[in-house]
Order: structure tokens, then sequence, then C-alpha cells
């Protein structure tokens, strides 16, 4: 009959139990995937690209693994989604809110099984949620008063962060340096002018910080390698051959001798260019475009530094962090403001030089030079410290602190289990199984370190049962410790993201009845 | 059939190749027709109501979609059956004239189908069918205006307007802050709103949604934004009292449409090419400059050399806006788009208060707020969230705009949660008894499908569907009051004017009319033929 035939061929409909099975299998099978990721002790995962050269990336980081993976369950995909949110928005915490979401449908499951209906355990988990968030707002603190406390503060959470990721080995270094550099920033939470060069080569321990600006440029031949005292020109203008602009203008000789005219033409107009922006005064010039050997020549002749080729990032930071602006126009050199540095000197990492501006006049900018042993090392390291900058540059703006090792959602887990004997109605099923998913998640962490979970979750249960208590999982000793004293932190704005988008995630999935898959859109084959 | 003979008695054939085409005729047209129109009301069902489901929907290139509005499922659904399609234009003619009940028109429609074939069963021919539903449904419209309530609100008092967008949203995924979202949409409406001549141009209200933060974060902008930035990254980021110029020609070397071509062929000529190639942006700047413009917002590129200048003569630049943000800006700015240089005066440029550039996230996206403008008439909503949710916040709140122009325009309403649709039924039943003729089983056909909206409600909500809807239904006879619905909420009363749970008047007589319009159009299809698949 015509009824069956309703959708395109090829188009799939899943309908009721089947598409709420469906969905809440695939979205399993993804927290299960990056579940082992998590925690001090999470182990990697290589991934490798079906695109040419099979490129390795080996990660930690939930955000990373789960932007890599093809998906064709649509639940799978709507975690991958709120992976990303997370990372856009606060940078770390990807695998958390995934692994959240992913226990808060496995607790729906069992629930959907005894039969009760997905939208009041959508109630549920939306006043449990309510709860948890409240709980962690009463208990985070605050010291952006305290300077100093508020500094330590952020060096815990960035030790926290790294201690999961690769750079555990050296975290107090590697916290020490993201610190600085967000400290540096000033509020802003415009990670750009933080820059962080990979070179290969050395250890992680010799990764630094360098306050001034490195450019990974090369100096013209028979250019000054070193000036002080730099007055930098930073621009953005075409030093090949200058093009006429105005539309449909072209060239057209008759001879010989006359092409020789407009070349020379040509030269000269390069050559007014040139001794234009020598008369700015300057001894360093940067430009974004290429600059080709005449010009270039003509620099060197004038004792001017003259870098090609910057790339737009690098112009920007380079105009941010000298006080320059960019130029493309140099016809009134007197009210081009100009960037200034103390020193730009060529210097070697590793194998490679590098252009280094030091004694910069805008504090805001720095440079993050990883080094590592391969280059695969050195990804991971700058994932690393990019959730670690993004993290604590969210914390300077929002300074409330939380502490860690499991503390936030054994107290949450608390408050919410306190609320379900509260309330009355099928809802409160669901509300306990909301506590039961967050305490799923110290259960995973202290799994993955290879302890006994069971043990150490009914203990920390226990200690959480007294009023204030910081007790966590110490990871490294294997027992219940006080994350006070061990200075985990972790920052609210996380945890209270993660919270949220978890739940809004695990709402979005339950509230589905049918799954309609529209037929794959074909490539059109040629012939 | 189909082979005729011509006068000379030669046959030919009137529709090709026959062993290759499925062809159905009479009754068994129709019955294909109605299960199939069956099936996509069936689909949309269980979305009904405030504890309908959602549907999730993957499309061709492999995005999902997570939705229950119903013009939204029907639209990405891929539906190849032709009477599907019909289902699908149904939705979106309600989408487009009323924007909300999109999902209750089609499972009206379905009602009205499923009651008309068992009518075919009976024998009864589909004209006097599509007869009877014509004139039941206009009892029911008739009756709706009888039981429709004026509904006062003013400026000031937007409180019934938020309760009627709050009925909207909260069968939605973003009730958990309906009231938030109704009073935004209530503001951006009445933001608009030319309440004298009772219209409201939604064109004016952009819905603006950027991946990050939370639902909680949306915020109403009185003002324009743009996801753009700064042309160059060493212009102010903040001006206050900016005159803007609105242009939607290039800073670049004029190119004229006609086909020209400059020779070059002496020195001089490259050079006074070159001249006049420096004035161009020279004058451009300049002439921004003269008419005391603080910001060009252009709807092209500019050059490097332009943009220099540009920055380095302090006049802040946005490139690349967008045709329609661009009128935005002009309406709200009360400013003129200029299409060239030379007609630039004071009088064209707009006004704002404050233009500034916020950043988001970890991410470097900035957007550009034009707030405080000349002319307030113009609004933005801008959604947070992530990329699902920013998406159906859109299309829930494109449904609460609707629902709050449709009571700008008109402002009866009728009470929602199945009630008017049950004593519209109560009456359309009471009617069909003084019809004489076969059109009284249409009639009453047409009473029991209005039944079926109620009954879907209670099933979505959990309730026992055919207890609850004759509970309610004796109860509206008994107490003689139309405002009892099914309670799907839970609260405990069934009073629908207690709940506060509002529909507009024209929406729903607008839900009768057409899918009484598409199953009498359905119905009067008795062949159907569909070429073989090749």
């Amino acid at each position: 009959m015509a009824a069956a035939r309703l959708l395109k061929d090829e188009a799939t409909e899943e309908k009721g139990d089947r598409a709420r099975m469906a969905s809440f299998i695939g979205a399993m099978a993804i927290a299960d995937l990056v579940k082992t990721t998590l925690g001090p002790k999470g182990m990697d995962k290589i991934l490798q690209s079906t695109g040419r050269g099979r490129n390795v990336t080996v990660t930690n980081d939930g955000a990373t693994i789960l932007k890599s993976l093809h998906i064709d369950n649509p639940a799978a995909k709507v975690l991958v989604d709120i992976s990303k949110v997370q990372d856009d928005e606060v940078g770390d915490g990807t695998t958390s809110v995934v692994v959240l979401a992913g226990e808060l449908l496995r607790e729906a499951e069992k629930l959907v099984n005894q039969k009760i209906h997905p939208m009041t355990i959508i109630a549920g988990y939306r006043m449990a949620a309510e709860c948890a968030r409240n709980a962690l707002l009463l208990k985070a603190k605050d010291n952006k008063q305290d300077p100093d406390k508020f500094k330590s503060d952020l060096m815990k959470i960035a030790m926290t962060t790294l201690s999961s990721k690769i750079l555990s080995q050296d975290k107090e270094h590697f916290a020490k340096l993201a610190v600085d550099a967000v400290l540096r920033l000033k509020g802003s939470t415009n990670l750009e002018s933080i820059q962080i060069i990979k070179k290969a080569g050395g250890s992680l321990k010799d990764s630094f910080l360098d306050e001034g600006f490195v450019l990974d440029k090369k100096i013209g031949i028979g250019q000054p390698k070193r000036i002080e005292n730099a007055k930098i020109l930073v621009a953005n203008t075409a030093m090949d051959t200058d093009k006429v602009k105005i539309y449909g203008a072209r060239v057209r000789v008759d001879s010989m001798a006359k092409v020789a005219e407009i070349e020379g033409a040509e030269k000269e107009k390069m050559k007014q260019k040139v001794q234009k922006i020598i008369a700015h005064g300057i001894n360093c010039f940067v430009n974004r475009q290429l600059i080709y050997n005449f010009p270039e020549e003509l620099f060197a002749d004038a004792g001017i530094l003259a870098i090609e080729h910057a790339d737009f990032d690098g112009i920007e930071r380079l105009a941010l962090v000298t006080g320059g602006e960019i130029a493309s126009t140099f016809d009134n050199p007197e009210s081009v403001k100009l960037g200034h540095c103390k020193l730009i000197e060529e210097i070697m990492i590793g194998e490679d030089k590098l252009i280094h501006f030091s004694g910069v006049e805008m504090g805001q900018a720095c440079t993050v030079v990883l080094r590592g042993a391969s280059s695969h090392v050195l990804d991971e390291a700058e994932r690393s410290l990019h959730d670690a900058l993004c993290v604590l540059s969210q914390t300077v703006n929002d300074s409330r602190v939380l502490l860690g090792g499991g503390w936030p959602e054994m107290v949450m887990a608390k408050e919410v289990d306190e609320l379900a004997r509260k309330t009355p109605g099928k809802k409160s099923h669901a509300i306990e199984a909301f506590s039961r998913s967050l305490q799923a998640i110290p259960t995973i962490i202290a799994d993955n370190a290879g302890l006994d979970s069971a043990e150490l979750i009914s203990q920390l249960r226990a200690e959480h049962h007294k009023d204030t208590t910081s007790a966590g999982i110490n990871i490294i000793s294997g027992g219940v410790g006080d994350m006070d004293k061990l200075g985990v932190s972790e920052s609210f704005k996380v945890k209270q993201a993660v919270l949220l988008s978890a739940t809004e995630a695990a709402e979005m999935i339950l509230r589905v009845d049918e799954i309609i898959t529209c037929a794959p859109r074909k490539r059109e084959d040629r012939m | 059939m189909a082979l005729a003979f011509d006068e000379y008695g030669r046959p030919f054939i009137i529709i090709k190749e026959q062993e290759q085409k499925a062809r159905l005729r009479g009754l068994e047209a129709q019955k294909a027709n109605i299960s199939a129109g069956k099936a996509v009301a069936r689909i949309l069902r269980t979305s009904l109501g405030p504890k309908g489901m959602d549907k999730m929907l993957q499309s061709p290139d492999g995005d999902v979609i997570i939705t229950n509005d119903g013009a939204t499922i029907l639209e990405q659904m891929d539906v190849d059956n032709q009477i599907a399609k019909l289902m699908v234009e149904l939705s979106r003619s309600q989408d487009y004239e009323i924007g909300d009940g999109t999902t209750g028109v089609v499972v009206l429609a379905g009602a009205l189908l499923e009651q008309a074939e068992k009518l075919l069963e009976r024998g009864i021919h589909p004209v006097r069918i599509s007869e009877g539903y014509e004139m039941a449904s206009k009892l029911a419209v008739d009756h709706l205006e009888s039981i429709s309530q004026k509904f006062e609100f003013s400026v000031t008092n937007i409180e019934p307007l938020v309760q009627t967008c709050m009925t909207t949203l909260s069968s939605k995924i973003v009730n958990r802050c309906k009231r938030a979202l109704a009073e935004i949409a209530v503001k951006a409406v009445l933001a608009v709103a030319a309440l004298e001549r009772k219209d409201v141009n939604l064109e004016l209200i952009k819905v603006e949604g950027k991946v990050g933060g939370k639902l909680e974060d949306t915020e109403l902008i009185y003002g324009i934004l743009v996801d753009k930035d700064m042309s160059h990254p060493q212009m102010p980021k903040r001006i206050e009292d900016a005159n803007i110029a609105i242009l939607t020609c290039p800073f670049e070397p004029p190119k004229p449409k006609t086909k020209h071509k400059i020779d070059i062929d002496t020195v001089e000529k490259f050079q006074t090419l070159r001249q006049q190639e420096l004035n161009y942006f020279d004058d451009m700047v300049q002439k921004c400059k003269d008419v005391g413009a603080t910001l060009v917002i252009c709807q092209w590129g500019f050059d490097d050399e332009a943009n220099h200048l540009l920055m380095h003569r302090n006049l802040p630049a946005v490139r690349w806006v967008g045709g329609v943000e661009l009128e935005l800006i002009a309406i709200a700015t009360g400013g003129r788009i200029v299409p060239r240089f030379q007609e630039l005066t004071t009088e064209k440029l707009g006004k704002a208060g404050l233009v500034r550039e916020k950043s988001f996230g970890t991410t470097k996206d900035r957007m550009l707020y034009i707030e405080h403008c000349a002319n307030s008439r113009a609004v933005t909503i801008f959604i947070r969230g992530n990329k699902m949710m920013i998406e159906e916040t859109k299309r829930s709140l494109h449904d609460a705009l609707c629902v709050a122009r449709n009571l700008i325009r008109n402002n009866s309403i009728v009470y929602g949660g199945g009630s008017a649709e049950i004593s519209c039924a109560i009456a359309v039943e009471a009617a069909a008894d003084r019809y004489p003729g076969v059109e009284q089983y249409a009639i009453r056909s047409f009473a029991e499908a209005l039944d079926s909206i109620p009954m879907a409600l209670a099933e979505n909500s959990g309730l026992p569907r055919i207890d609850t809807l004759t509970a309610v239904k004796s109860q509206q006879i008994k107490e003689n009051n139309p405002y009892c619905g099914i309670d799907c909420n839970d609260v405990g009363t069934n009073n629908m004017r207690e709940q506060n749970v509002f529909e507009t008047l024209i929406g729903k007589q607008q839900q009768i009319l057409l899918a009484t319009q598409v199953v009498k159009m359905i119905l009067k299809i008795d062949d159907v033929i569909t070429p073989a698949e090749y």
C-alpha cells in the first residue's frame, strides 16, 4: 500500500522505544569511548586520520577525540556537539561533560524500562540540576580580593587541569608558565596574544615563557642581525610588483624599448615606495605580504631589517605587542604610530633561527616556546596548555573556585539526594538517578587509576555526610584525602558548564521519540 | 481503458507505456491517499502539547536536527508520497500565515481523513463528505468566535501577552526558561509593533544565535547585532554617539560596468594612473570624514590601503556586512543606504548611541553591537546555547513572536488545552442533527475528528485518553463552561482560564479552515497515476 512508501528510498524511520534505544545506545557508546581518558590516570587515544598520510594524533583531550570521529548515530552527534561547545566556551571539561551526559542517559534508560515517562525523568533531572548548581554556588570560594591567594588558586587550578594531560610530569613548571601568561592578559580572555611556538627537540622541561615576542621568520640576507632600540613599522602592503588597481588597465606596448621603459617606471615606483617607508625613520620593517628581492635589497642598503610574509595573526600580535599600527599607505610618516622595542635579535632554538623581539611596550602578549621529543608530543602539549590557558583566563574573570578530585560531584550528589527524599512523586526516582550519575564521575576517575572504586566512593560518601569536608579522591596515595591540603582545585565556571550542558544534552536526547534519517546525499558521479 | 479510437476507428494510446505506470482508481485511490495522510499525522501526533516528544531528524548531509515544531519536521522529512507532500504544504501554510499550531493542523487533518474513511466505507460519496465537512467547519469557526474573549493589554501591561507566549513555548524544549523567553518575545514584538495600525513587521526582529554559553544568557538587544568585527584590528572597539555612514560601494577603485580598457603605453601614462589611484582612496575617506561620519559600515570589501587610511584618519569601519543586516542597520539608525561616495551627505548618516565590539568564549569570535539607535524600531534577539539548542530556540521563538504578533493584530483569544476543540465538537455535534441528508453524518464525523486533538493531548500527557476526554466533555456540558480542557501539566484544575493557557482565535480558526480545505482536496482525488520507477 501507499502508506508504506511515505518516505523516499533509503530514508529510514525509527519510532518509540526503538528510537529511544538507538539514541541511548549511541550516546552511551560515545561516553564509554572517552570514559577511560578521564582523570589524572586516564589513558590516551591514538587517532589515525583517513586523509592522505594517515596522520596520527595521540591525545586525551575529549573534544579532540570526538571531533575526529566519523559518527553516524544522531544522538552521538548531540554529545559531540556539546563537547565542542564546552571547548569553545570554557576550554576544559570536554570529557567530563560527555561522560556525565552518558551516565545520565544510562540511568534514564533504567527508569524508562521501569515505565517512567521520559517527560517525568526530564522534570526530575531539571530539578536536580538546579539543586546541584545551587549547592555548588554555596560551596564555591572567591579569593578575588586577595591577589596572593588568588594566584595560588590559579596555580592549583592549572596543576589540576594539567595533571590529567601529557604535561603531568612537569605540571608545576607548566602551571607556572600558564598562570604567568594568563596574568599578563589582565583579565581579557583573548588568548590570541599568547603565542605558542612548537619546536621539536629537547625535552618538555625545556619549554619556556618568553616575555617578548618570537616570530618564526628569518632575517633577510645582508641585513642587521641585531637591532637595539628598534623602531618598527608593521605593514600590510604589496611589496612585490605594485599592481595598478584601476579596473581594466593593462599594458600595451609596441616595442621592446617601451617595455623597458615601463619596467623602469615600475621599479621607480617601488623605489619611491621604499623611500617613503624608509622616511619613517625606522630600522625594522615587517610586512604581511611578500617582499621581493629588489625592495629587500633596498632595505638592506638602508640598514633596515625587513621581515616578509609574517602571517596575519603574527602581524596583528606584533602590532599589539609593539604598540604600532598596521600601515598600508606611507604618505604621512609623521602621523603613523611606530612600534618600539628594546632589542631585536636572531635567536636559535634547537636548530631553527627565530626573530626575538624583547623589551616590548605592551606587556600583554607573550610567547610560549614548547620543546619536546616529537611532533605528537608537542601537539598534545599544545592542546593541554591551551586547555589550561582557557580555564585560567575564564577563572580570572569568574574567580570562584571549587575543590577537585571528585569533591564537587559528591557535594552535588549529597544535595540532590536530599532533594530526592523531599520530593513526592515519580520525579524523585529521576532525581535519585541524577545523584547516582554524579557519583559515577569519581567512580570512573578511581577506576581509571586502578583503585577500588566501590570502597573509595562509599568512604567518600561517609566523609561528605559531615557538614564541612574537603574530602576527595587522592589518586596518588589511592585513598580519601583532603583536597584543600593537596591543593586540587577546579574552576567553578567549568564545573557549572559541565553540569548544565550535560543535563541539557541528556534532556534533548530523552525527548526524542522518533528518528527520521534522510537518504544520504549521493555524490554526483562524473559520468 | 487508456486506449481510445479516433474517428476512423484506429486505436491510439492516451497514456503511454501502460504497464510501466502504477495506477490507482476509485475507492482504492481514496483509501491509499487517506492512509498516506494519516501516516503523516501519526508521526506528528506524539509531538502535540506540552508533554509532546521531539523528533530527531538526520538530514542528507548528516546534520542532526531535534525539534518538535511540526512545520520543521515535515519540511525535513524528505517525503516522497504526493499526498504526504500536501500535508507538508498544509503545515507550511499554517506556518506562514499564523506561525504557530503547525502540528495541530496536521493532526486535525489526519483525524478528518480517518473519519472520512469510515464514511466512505459506508458508501457515502466523497463530495458529500466534503460538503458536510465544509458546513461543519463553518459551524466550528462561528462557534469559536462566540466563545472567544477580547483580551486587554497595553504597552505597560504586557502580562497577558507573556502568558500567551508561554503557552506556545511550553511545548518546546526551551520550556525551562519559557518565562524569560516569552518576555523577550513580547518585548521584541512590542518594540517593533505599530499599535495604531495593529501591524507588526517581524522582519525588524532579527534572531541571532551564537554557540556557547547557556540558554539563560539569551538576551534582547535594542539595536542590531552584526557578526562582524572592525576591519582593522586597531580601530576603536567602542564608539559613543556614532554617526554611521552606510555604504554599498566598495572602498576600491571604481569598476565601470561598461567594458573598457586603459592601455598603458608610456611611462607618463603609467604615472598619472598611479597618481589617480592614490587620490581615489584619499577622496573616498575624505568624503566620509567631511560629512561627519564616525563609523563606516560597508557592504563590500576594502583595499588594504583604504583600510589603513580609514584607520589612520580615525574612522572605524566594518566591511562585508550582508544586505539584510545593512537594511536593518539603516532602519534602526535612521540612516540612508548610500550607493555612491558622491551622494554622501550629513543627513544620510545614521545615528546610534553606542557601538561596541564584544568577544565570546575562548575562541576569537567577535560581534558588533549597535545600540541606542535613533529609531529603536529594530531589535535583535541573541540566543546562546549549543548548536542544536540554538536552532530549536530560534524556531520556538519564531512561534512565540508570531503569536504575539497575531494578538496585536487581533486580540481575541480562545482557551487552550483542547478546551476550544471540545467546545466546538459539542456545538457541531448538536448542530448536526438539524441537517437533513447525508451531510449529517459528515458533520457528526467532523465533531468526532475535533475530539482527536484533546485526545492526543491527553495521550501524550500520560492520561487515559477516553476517560479524560469524556470527563471533560461532560463537565463542559454540565457546567456550560467552554474553558475546560485537558490538564496536561497535572496542575489539579482543568479550567484553562485559571491555568492561563491561551491561544489566539485566528490561529485556531485558521487551523480548522486549512485542515478542512486540504481534506476536501484529498477526498476529491479518485485517480492516482504514478510513473514507474526508472
